[in-house]
């Protein structure tokens, strides 16, 4: 990767007195009235430029996601970097940017690529990192040498070649359009069609050849498919940055979803939305190469992905972390008033908020903002320094001190530990225990009653929210206890 | 004439079967009938080419040398007849797909290139994810599921292919003990049913009773045969000479025995 940076870098030097002068010019460039332009739509370079730059965004979103499921995302990079030979033999042919030219040219350099790296695999004792990085790195720089000789020629400085490195949607002719509109219906086809046969193919290679696919006719339509996307992105994203295209929307849509059809929708989604960016860049800066900006919106896309994904996103873990700390300190408060009207014989239906604090070794106020979080969760009410359950909070603190004590006299029948060493265990447990889980430990206790430091184990009936344990203070394991 | 051939031809044939990785040979020149309705469990040590000659057989790796018929024909002709469980390795888990779209898989033999597998699929893959207790899994991206349920899954996509004859690759590496006993059910369930199946399986002490054929493997053929016939001291000891020390206690339990 070093090595192509550097020799693009060379590229830009020797370009240097033209990038200069542009950007002269773009001191005076008015970024407001050239935001009008584009999004009034009206130049038909506009059209161009924004049709396709989504249209490289799809196709490659689409062939990307195939590549990141596959672990192939080195093969993008490489074959793109690859192309580039082909791109400067297909000007050579005619001396002008004629597109089918290039397309033919840069396509071969790239399924030679593709073959020097099968070559290498079978020939060698490399595996494909190696291989990958030898052709990406070797291939990219025929091709550097081949623009420099271009840029060297006659009128070759006005080649407009330049725009291939790192992409110039602003440049996007009419056939540049076409032919990305032919790539992506070709793409968005070929899935369509041969979806459950790519998928397959891709999950498992071993089972689809049992079933007699000829799974080599898929693998290498795909890899062709890839090579048509990464030669028709050429223009607008650049030779240097097109496999971004390819990796980054996937990479942003696999964490956004478990299933492949959606994965595919999210990824060319993103795909069209960050070439939609790259060319309004591209467009109002004027001569600002797009392929940066294109990555950038894409590669913001990523990270908003990867803080926000419903389910591996970082933030919804964090909240899920959170709100679970939140619930077992809830519950631990609960369990705390519990205690306190138990060692009351549950004369009382209020107790003392300091009684609480005293309970969860907390000063009043720690104890105060506990009870408060109750209110706001609808667990308790609190007055006047004296807190009562409501029946939800009621039948909530029952269920953990029952999760507790049947999880501590589990250890002490089945496990065979002290009675002394379980207490630690059941203050985790007691909170993760679901139902199934306690339905089972009662059938093994026998519905016992008593927890194995003699506790009263709450039954069902305080569970189902009977009356409050006042009117029962025989209540816990007495006649309406468990069956 | 052909039709009459073709019901009474075995399910799997295989002839002086060889095979070589970078021309190291791993197998050689097996010769192998696997009789209908039978429950065929091939053992040997590790590195004996188990799982080798069970891709040979599919023709998921170059034979050297040899042949194979499945139903007296070509895989091909038959792959509709033919199911595969890969072992739990060979792909990858956090795959996006979920339970039941890999159950589906199992349909997709039946399914011309270009068809969706439809509502007549998705019920028979209901049964089948039912047939492993996996039904309630069934929206559940794969990654999240123990080996235990993994393995379950590549069970129900191989019920799904409704085929005649069974390939499978070590489905009770890794597995606990209630998938075991799932397993080995479903397994006696589908002998019962007439089907044919061939599993590779890795531990000597429950071969005898989960098999009611072996084929003792060590890069050749040991032997083959129903098991009480072929599961002898003599035979193990030649399969797996001095490697394995488990070996002297399950021969010594065969001596035990009655």
């Amino acid at each position: 990767m070093r090595t192509g940076w550097l020799a693009a870098g060379l590229v830009l030097l020797a370009a240097a007195p033209a990038e200069a002068a542009r950007i002269g010019e773009m001191v005076e460039w008015d970024f407001g009235a050239q935001a009008a332009r584009f999004f009034s739509l009206q130049d038909p370079s506009v059209r161009y430029a924004l049709g396709g730059s989504m249209l490289l965004g799809l196709c490659c979103g689409l062939m990307g996601a195939f590549l990141v499921v596959r672990k192939l995302a080195l093969m993008g990079d490489a074959l793109s970097h690859a192309v580039l030979p082909g791109v400067a033999l297909g000007f050579l042919w005619g001396m002008t940017k004629n597109p089918a030219a290039i397309f033919a040219g840069a396509v071969g350099a790239g399924l030679l690529g593709a073959v020097v790296v099968q070559w290498i695999r079978a020939t060698t004792k490399h595996r494909e990192d190696a291989a990958l990085g030898f052709v990406l790195s070797s291939f990219f720089g025929v091709g550097i040498v081949l623009f420099t000789m271009i840029q060297n020629l006659p009128g070759g400085a006005k080649s407009g070649l330049d725009g291939f490195m790192f992409g110039q949607a602003a440049a996007l002719g009419p056939e540049d359009v076409w032919l990305l509109a032919g790539v992506t219906v070709l793409a968005l086809g070929a899935v369509g069609l041969f979806y459950k046969e790519y998928v397959l193919t891709s999950f498992d290679e071993g089972f689809a050849r049992s079933l007699g696919w000829p799974v080599k006719l898929y693998h290498y339509s795909l890899m062709l498919l890839l090579a048509f996307a990464i030669v028709s992105a050429l223009q607008a994203v650049g030779v240097v940055l097109v496999s971004a295209m390819l990796i980054i929307p996937a990479a942003a849509a696999f964490l956004l979803t478990d299933r492949m059809g959606a994965m595919l929708a999210w990824s060319a989604g993103f795909g069209m939305l960050a070439g939609a960016a790259g060319a309004f860049f591209s467009f109002t800066g004027r001569s600002l190469p797009t392929g940066p900006f294109m990555v950038l919106a894409a590669a913001a896309l990523f990270v908003l992905a990867l803080l926000f994904a419903p389910r591996h996103g970082i933030v919804g873990r964090l909240w899920r972390r959170r709100s679970r700390a939140a619930r077992i300190r809830r519950e631990n408060t609960l369990k705390a008033i519990y205690h306190v009207m138990e060692d009351g014989g549950f004369r009382e239906e209020v107790v003392a908020v300091d009684g609480v604090a005293a309970r969860r070794h907390e000063t009043a106020a720690g104890a105060g903002r506990e009870i408060g979080e109750l209110q706001r969760a609808g667990l308790a009410t609190e007055a006047d320094g004296r807190v009562a359950f409501t029946p939800e909070g009621r039948q909530r603190a029952c269920e953990i001190v029952r999760n507790h004590r049947l999880w501590e006299l589990y250890l002490t029948n089945a496990a065979q530990l002290a009675p002394d060493h379980v207490h630690e265990d059941a203050e985790v447990i007691e909170h993760v225990l679901g139902d199934e889980t306690v339905r089972r430990l009662e059938r093994r206790l026998n519905f016992a009653r008593r927890d194995p430091h003699g506790k009263l184990i709450p039954g069902l009936a305080d569970l189902a929210g009977g009356p409050p344990p006042t009117a029962r203070v025989a209540g816990f394991g007495g006649k309406g206890g468990a069956p | 004439m052909m039709k009459d051939f073709s019901t009474t031809a075995p399910p799997l044939e295989v002839h002086d079967l060889t095979v070589a990785y970078d021309r190291r040979p791993v197998l050689y020149g097996v010769d192998l009938t696997v009789p209908a309705g039978s429950l065929t469990g091939i053992i040997g040590p590790n590195g004996a080419g188990k799982s080798t000659l069970l891709k040979a057989v599919l023709g998921l790796l170059p034979l050297s040398a040899g042949w194979v018929k499945i139903f007296g024909g070509t895989l091909a002709q038959n792959a509709r007849r033919t199911g595969y469980v890969p072992q739990r390795e060979s792909v990858d888990w956090d795959f996006p797909v979920n339970v039941m779209d890999v159950v589906l898989m199992g349909r997709y033999g039946h399914l011309p290139p270009g068809r969706r597998p439809g509502r007549a699929d998705r019920e028979i893959a209901r049964a089948c994810l039912d047939q492993v207790q996996m039904l309630p899994l069934a929206k559940r991206q794969i990654g999240n599921l123990s080996g235990g349920q993994r393995q379950r899954v590549f069970l129900a996509r191989a019920l799904a292919q409704e085929s005649d004859l069974y390939f499978m690759d070590e489905p009770f590496a890794g597995v606990d003990a209630a998938t075991e006993a799932a397993i080995i059910n479903l397994l006696r369930e589908m002998k019962a049913r007439g089907k044919t199946v061939v599993v590779v399986h890795h531990d000597l002490s429950t071969a005898r009773d989960y098999f009611d054929r072996l084929v003792l493997l060590n890069m050749r053929l040991v032997a083959a045969g129903p098991t009480a016939e072929v599961f002898t001291p003599e035979l193990l000891q030649k399969t797996y000479g001095g490697r394995l020390t488990i070996l002297s206690d399950v021969v010594q339990s065969l001596g035990e025995e009655p």
